[in-house]
């Protein structure tokens, strides 16, 4: 990984445009369930998956994938969230959330391959 | 969260954001390049430790924006699932399914395990404002 001025910007631009969209949705859709966390967890697993398939150019994986997709996602407030929640809403939310995550990922890379 | 609030904690978000985000990527370009994926797990187990703690500081409640630049933006960008997840699918594709349960496992236990030990240094009042001020998304 070669890290030019440029890929370091790029990074800061889509992490911080990532981690607007995390909370404008954690604000919006969060209850005693975390559906909006939970959805960017997803959703950005997802994204980063079809990135990974693709041959993007340096570029354009620090944009998107380093910094917009590792921006949306969070498992500092998913690993919080949980413990605030009590043990069995908290385990139930770190499981889905892994596994949905996971599953996401691995079809983005299956779809876009 | 009022609207005027909200219209003022985005930008804080962002650059709080663009922050965690650099130093994720600096500890990807500086830290070891190992199949194991060593240096996502310690920014996960460091990120969520720091968020479980930052209650604790008064300074944190100074105000109502640091929450969420610090937590929600800083170690938000700093943490990430998506290249836990890519790191994982890419782990079981290479055929090192065992590796990859480890990660998996050694992940959500430690970090499940930090945060619990690390709040007991945090009052339930402290949690409760911290949230309230949305520093934990």
């Amino acid at each position: 990984m070669s890290a030019t001025p440029a890929t370091w910007l790029l990074v800061a631009l889509g992490t911080g445009l990532g981690a607007t969209l995390r909370f404008t949705l954690a604000h919006t859709l969060d209850a005693r369930w975390p559906t909006g966390t939970m959805a960017v967890n997803v959703v950005g697993s997802f994204l980063l998956g079809v990135l990974s398939a693709l041959a993007l150019s340096a570029s354009l994986l620090a944009l998107l994938g380093t910094g917009f997709c590792g921006g949306l996602t969070t498992f500092s407030a998913l690993m919080v969230q949980s413990a605030d929640r009590g043990r069995r809403v908290g385990t139930a939310y770190i499981a889905s959330s892994v596994a949905f995550s996971l599953a996401a990922c691995w079809l983005g890379f299956v779809l876009a391959s | 969260m009022t609207r005027r609030a909200l219209a003022a904690t985005i930008p804080v978000v962002l650059l709080g954001g663009a922050l965690g985000g650099m130093a994720r990527y600096a500890v990807d370009v500086l830290g070891p390049h190992q199949l194991f994926p060593w240096g996502t797990l310690a920014i996960n187990l460091v990120g969520a430790m720091l968020l479980a703690l930052l209650p604790a500081f008064r300074f944190v409640h100074r105000h109502h924006t640091i929450p969420s630049f610090l937590g929600t933006g800083v170690l938000g960008g700093f943490t990430t699932l998506s290249a836990f997840s890519e790191e994982t699918r890419s782990l079981v594709h290479g055929g090192h399914s065992d590796l990859a349960a480890v990660y998996v496992v050694g992940s959500l236990g430690a970090g499940l395990a930090g945060v619990l030990a690390v709040r007991h240094l945090t009052t339930p009042a402290e949690r409760a404002e911290f949230h309230d001020d949305e520093g934990d998304e």
